[in-house]
């Protein structure tokens, strides 16, 4: 099911979400490079390519508290891009990652639009070489768009 | 023009095609059914709010414990937050307004306190503020995005809780609904 649900979302057109109204084309935060719809990828998506098994590599680019409480089954704590800390956290965890795999990252410390981190990370990544940066799109935050529904997550704190 | 509008109607139609087939898969392999009573389960809301110990900017030990009597608003937020720092400074007028009825504890979520300490500075916050744990957030049923408030009142029993930046409105008619019951 995860399989070919992930083959029927790459091989639909990525305007077809923006023209439901589901997402705005392109968005982008004061001072940052703004993440392409092409670039985006919903949250259901991942879930199932977890549950199928083929996961990616996932990165949580936010706060460590948050990472701490909840987060993406399988994600590596990346973050937060705010931080001087958190950007040397992030060029370590990456550094030896094959820069043409498919990378996900994500965040939902905010609503999107005001998310501190995602926009950076996803910029960051591309500046370091990576070919295949996929955001998680969570409109509202983790906890809505990711944990409330269901999707694979671990828990602790 | 003409490849042009034949290519805008073949998407439409792909797009369409493609809608109904993601609703069928999504459907099937999306949320879970019992996602609506894993949200119930997770809730404090109607149970009495956990307890705390934590120390706040000042290195005081703040209890939630001292405040039963007093409706509590227990604001989670974090200096990266920008929703959360909309609000904040309303709360403290509340804190003012209210007086000894309503007790406002913010609970920072910021990694580091420094950072913490310099938005209370910029608002001019004058309540407590404590530096927030992921247990905590956990057992007040998962922070996962901020900002995140809880009314607790005066028995020490949650009362509500909002997601997000945009219930101020909702927050002060909630406090206000108690306070009235409290025979203020």
């Amino acid at each position: 099911m995860g399989l070919v649900l992930g083959v029927v979302l790459r091989a639909c057109p990525v305007e077809a979400h923006a023209d439901a109204g589901h997402t705005p084309a392109v968005t982008k935060a004061a001072g940052s490079e703004a993440i392409p719809a092409s670039a985006r990828m919903e949250p259901a998506e991942l879930a199932a390519m977890i549950r199928a098994g083929h996961a990616p590599v996932i990165l949580q680019v936010g706060f460590t508290k948050l990472y701490t409480e909840a987060h993406i089954q399988g994600a590596i704590h990346a973050g937060p891009m705010v931080s001087t800390d958190g950007r040397v956290l992030m060029r370590e965890t990456v550094e030896h990652m094959d820069r043409h795999a498919l990378l996900v990252i994500y965040c939902g410390c905010c609503p999107w639009e005001k998310c501190p981190n995602i926009r950076p990370a996803f910029a960051a990544l591309r500046k370091m070489g990576f070919t295949d940066v996929k955001a998680v799109y969570l409109p509202n935050n983790f906890g809505t768009d990711w944990v409330r529904p269901g999707y694979p997550t671990v828990t602790g704190g | 023009m003409l490849r042009a509008g034949f290519g805008r109607a073949r998407r439409r139609a792909s797009s369409a095609v493609c809608g109904v087939v993601l609703g069928a898969l999504l459907l099937a392999a999306g949320p879970a059914r019992s996602a609506q009573a894993q949200e119930q389960a997770r809730s404090v809301v109607g149970r009495a709010a956990p307890a705390f110990a934590l120390k706040d900017l000042h290195g005081q030990v703040e209890r939630l414990s001292e405040y039963r009597g007093k409706v509590v608003l227990l604001n989670f937020w974090a200096s990266w937050c920008g929703p959360c720092q909309v609000e904040m400074p309303t709360f403290a007028r509340w804190q003012s307004q209210y007086g000894g009825k309503l007790q406002v504890v913010g609970v920072s979520m910021d990694d580091d306190a420094s950072a913490a300490e310099a938005v209370v500075r910029k608002l001019k916050i004058d309540y407590p503020v404590v530096m927030g744990t992921a247990g905590m957030g956990n057992r007040y049923g998962g922070v996962y995005g901020l900002p995140v408030s809880f009314v607790i009142d005066a028995e020490g029993r949650v009362r509500a809780e909002y997601e997000g930046g945009n219930h101020v409105n909702e927050i002060k008619a909630e406090i206000a609904h108690l306070l009235a019951g409290s025979g203020r």
